[in-house]
């Protein structure tokens, strides 16, 4: 009992020890990326080709001054930081890496991840209201309002998905995936792949839709009071909510850790490369996609963004659930 | 006491407690936000009777979309504190009648309820199958007619609310 209890925490440290390096870094591939696409070299200075650059960062975040706005409600001030963080965290441990490596394998993963996003909104909200700051207000209203709208579409592609599987338990569906020849979900249900990507770059407040942060109108929207390591502690779930949603696209549509079995079957060899690494390669594929995106689109107008949401992929999501459950009763009953 | 029924009755208390602070609060915003944490314990509760499902749906339904509409209309309406009714003297007749009709009715509907049965749907059975299919099967087979009576009653708002949103933008 308690022995198990020892071993499931080490487990915990483990992942999240390992997902805060792979977020450290992935500030750094960003800025790399957005550097090369702007004709720049990103960071170069600190450590060799400026590999250091996250330590260094985290190193001036945790020494900078920690302010509290006068006129704030101090104890949800701080507590908005950490919901946040908290419940991208939690989301982490239902997500399969590979076969077998999922901290927590219940039946229902896919809600959860659902739920956590939707508590997360909470922690946006709180922050915009506690700062006692009209940028900070707006922001915060217009983060939860976004993230309210996208979720709708987000979860019936999701739902699309639930109808191949039979199941909502992230692992069944790698596993249901890799029965087909193909070994994808992406390819009868393109679209709903479509939505999802779409959402999920609204759901983490990226560009082209990070408009609860747009500096031209709002400072920084619910971040504005925030300095220090509070702000760092955001930033951070930002980060790690691009993780998990590149982790669901990956899991849901690309087959997880599996590799298509046409191509197992062309080069056996493949079969020796541990699937983590495929898990890695697909997640930060679309992880680099994310940062091309924040490269090229400009930013959309609030109206616009509600009217992709809801005049869009909403019915794109419902079209796409629909075909589905055709494809489902004709070819695979 | 074994860790299930400790974990149990912490899960119980708390829902009591946390229901008499929601009510106690001044500020909204705040109450609402103890309302969040209710609703997680309840969500707790769920997870004890094995119905993994209806826990996250509690969760993903109750705290993450109707209680945001809450803290929106709180934030759109502007109020901060609630100054009056604060004190028990503001209490009139019918406001304490109607609560006792509340509780009358609460009361009767405990008596009706059979304690110490076993139902159909045991913990056994959810067990073996999942709640979410089990949720399907009573669904769509033995409760069809109220299922589609609540579609019924859940379509009547939402016509309601495109009426008014339509007269807003004629004007």
């Amino acid at each position: 009992m308690i022995l198990n209890i020892i071993i499931l925490i080490i487990e915990v440290a483990v992942v999240l020890g390992v997902l805060l390096l792979h977020v450290a870094y992935a500030v750094y591939f960003e800025r790399k990326i957005l550097g090369h696409i702007q004709a720049r070299l990103g960071p170069t200075e600190v450590g060799p080709l400026g590999l250091f650059q996250p330590f260094a960062d985290l190193v001036k975040l945790f020494f900078k001054e920690d302010n509290i706005p006068f006129g704030a409600d101090k104890f949800l001030f701080t507590a908005a930081p950490v919901i946040v963080v908290t419940c991208v965290m939690t989301s982490f441990s239902v997500l399969p890496f590979a076969a077998g490596w999922v901290l927590a394998n219940i039946n229902v993963g896919l809600l959860f991840i659902l739920a956590m996003s939707s508590l997360g909104v909470y922690g946006i909200i709180i922050a915009g209201w506690s700062s006692n700051s009209k940028y900070a207000f707006l922001g915060a209203l217009r983060s939860s309002a976004q993230i309210i709208s996208y979720e709708i579409p987000m979860g019936i592609a999701l739902l699309a998905v639930l109808i191949m599987t039979g199941s909502l338990n992230l692992s069944d569906i790698v596993y249901a995936q890799d029965k087909l020849p193909w070994g994808m979900f992406i390819f009868p249900q393109i679209i709903g792949f479509f939505v999802f990507l779409v959402c999920a770059l609204a759901e983490t407040n990226r560009t082209p839709f990070d408009l609860p942060e747009a500096e031209t109108e709002l400072v920084a929207g619910y971040l504005t009071e925030y300095s220090g390591f509070r702000w760092g502690l955001f930033f951070l779930a930002e980060y790690s909510a691009m993780y998990v949603m590149s982790s669901m696209l990956t899991i849901c549509f690309l087959g997880g850790w599996t590799l298509p079995p046409f191509l197992t079957n062309l080069l056996p060899i493949l079969n020796l490369v541990p699937g983590i690494i495929w898990f890695l390669l697909k997640v930060y594929a679309i992880m680099f996609f994310y940062i091309w995106v924040r490269g090229t689109v400009p930013r959309y107008r609030f109206d616009q963004l509600l009217k992709i949401g809801w005049k869009l992929l909403l019915p794109l999501s419902l079209t796409n659930l629909f075909i589905i459950m055709i494809i489902k009763k004709v070819f695979m009953p | 006491m074994s860790i299930p029924i400790l974990f149990f009755s912490y899960f119980a208390l708390a829902s009591i407690v946390l229901s008499l602070i929601v009510v106690t609060r001044k500020n909204y915003i705040h109450a609402v936000l103890w309302t969040l944490l209710l609703f997680i314990h309840i969500s707790g509760i769920y997870l004890f009777l094995n119905a993994e499902f209806f826990a996250m749906i509690q969760m993903i339904v109750y705290a993450g979309a109707i209680l945001v509409m809450l803290i929106f209309v709180i934030m759109l309406l502007n109020v901060r504190h609630e100054d009056h009714l604060s004190d028990l003297s503001s209490l009139s007749i019918p406001k304490v009648f109607f609560v006792f009709c509340v509780f009358g009715i609460l009361a009767l509907a405990l008596q009706a309820s059979y304690l110490n049965t076993i139902g159909k749907f045991s913990i056994d059975v959810v067990n073996t199958f999942s709640d979410a299919k089990l949720l399907g099967q009573v669904f769509y087979s033995e409760a069809n007619l109220p299922l589609i009576i609540m579609g019924v009653v859940l379509f009547v708002p939402m016509i309601a609310a495109i009426v008014l949103a339509g007269k807003r933008s004629d004007e």
